[in-house]
């Protein structure tokens, strides 16, 4: 065996107006190479209109072991939602 | 395009019940594993043999097919095989990713395939001598693959969820541009329906053997099920396929070479459904452990393919370390 082809993650946007979202991943000796591979493989269909590549090297995951740790404070905090506060039904729509 | 019932799957697994009921708690809950997630050794192992499996019979499924690229008979087949083909390697390469996700790397992978190895699915160790193959590949092997993998994209992994949910999409086409090339057969002269009827003799059996063994003799399937990477047994994926398959042979003027095959009202829970005759696993078993009449030369094109590709990945990595090092010294400048 070779060496190892390093791996790219890659993102989609598939409109104009919309963000650019993960599809998947491919392995490609440059980012040239990565953008060429990403078309063939990702967009054969229509979908999209602009391609992110990114090394996979380069993504730094949170840890799942942490999830309560780290999202659980977002959930308990009601007073960040707007139905937590009480407009009288005179004043409309706010 | 196609995977097969999973061959040889060890679902081992030495965690402790704690762990392991919390784990299963996750998957009755219907949440996806994702994966960085803690998961037990056998669910691990399971996958990367089953998606490792599904992604070579990818690979290996474009050569039967291309095998025929240049001798479509119309510019209309060739586009649509050609873009059918390329589909197939697109989907292997989806797959590739998704066990990726799970720690094995491409390169073992590949290893493991051009080795003879790994298993693929035996349905492509069958020959394509004539172009009537080439559409009932397209209806009746990419048909079974459908009712295999559309249960998958509810599969509890995550990336091979989404890698089933891509390939359901693109597989419609196959299988309709295949029922389409063996309808046209059809209507030909005799000539060319008969080719059609041969055809369809040859891959009928080979098709339902795609599902795999009989639940019965189908060993780690209760444990798949349970962590929900399968969805319907081997059996009933099987009765599904035949069911919808039967009246579109019945369209076609096609006679299924089953002479046990007739419909039982009973079947189905009442709503009717075809009993067929016995399956010779004998010969699934005999294609499986590599004696199909193609084995030998799948595994040569693809090592063939690999290693005459060598130098031009060789060539991309020492390009692409050029240019970084050249990037390099202009910054450094």
């Amino acid at each position: 065996m070779s060496k190892e082809t390093p791996l790219w993650e890659v993102f989609i946007r598939p409109r104009n107006g919309l963000s650019h979202k993960h599809c998947g991943s491919l392995h490609a000796a440059d980012e040239i190479m990565a953008l060429n591979a990403a078309r063939d493989t990702y967009t054969r269909r229509g979908e999209g209109l602009s391609i992110w590549v990114v090394p996979s090297k380069a993504i730094f995951a949170s840890d799942p072991d942490q999830i309560e740790e780290n999202f659980e404070p977002g959930v308990d905090k009601v007073y960040r939602h707007p139905t937590f506060y009480e407009i009288p039904e005179e004043v409309g729509h706010m | 395009m196609y995977s097969q019932g999973l061959i040889g799957a060890d679902s081992a697994t030495t965690e402790t019940e704690e762990f392991l009921a919390k784990f299963q708690a996750r998957i009755d809950r219907e949440e996806k594993i994702e994966p960085n997630d803690a998961m037990p050794a056998g669910y691990r192992k399971t996958l990367v043999r089953q998606i490792g499996q599904h992604a070579h019979s990818e690979i290996v499924g474009m050569l039967p097919e291309g095998n025929w690229i240049t001798r479509a008979p119309s510019l209309r087949r060739k586009a649509a095989l050609l873009a059918k083909v390329q589909d197939e390697g697109g989907h292997g390469l989806y797959l590739y990713s998704a066990a990726e996700t799970l720690g094995v790397t491409r390169e073992q992978m590949t290893e493991e395939l051009l080795s003879g190895k790994a298993k693929y699915s035996s349905i492509f160790n069958y020959p394509t001598p004539t172009w009537a193959d080439i559409g009932t590949i397209g209806w009746l092997v990419d048909g079974a693959a459908i009712m295999n993998q559309i249960p998958l994209c509810r599969c509890s992994y995550g990336p091979y969820a989404r890698a089933m949910i891509r390939v359901c999409k693109e597989e419609s086409f196959h299988q309709r541009q295949g029922y389409e090339a063996v309808m046209k057969l059809c209507q030909g002269t005799e000539e060319q329906k008969q080719m059609a009827q041969d055809a369809f003799n040859r891959w009928w059996w080979p098709s339902l053997m795609m599902f795999g063994p009989h639940d019965a003799d189908s060993s780690h399937s209760e444990q798949s099920m349970k962590w929900k990477i399968k969805r319907f047994s081997n059996d009933e994926l099987r009765q599904k396929f035949i069911d919808a398959t039967v009246p579109q042979a019945e369209y076609l003027g096609l006679t299924v070479p089953d002479p046990d095959l007739k419909w039982n009202p009973e079947k189905n829970n009442g709503k009717g459904g075809y009993d067929h005759g016995e399956i010779d696993w004998d010969e699934f078993w005999r294609v499986v452990k590599g004696h199909g009449q193609m084995n030998r030369d799948r595994i040569k094109a693809r090592n063939k393919a690999w290693d005459e590709g060598a130098w031009v990945r060789d060539a991309a990595l020492a390009h692409a370390e050029k240019r970084a090092a050249r990037q390099q010294k202009q910054a450094a400048e």
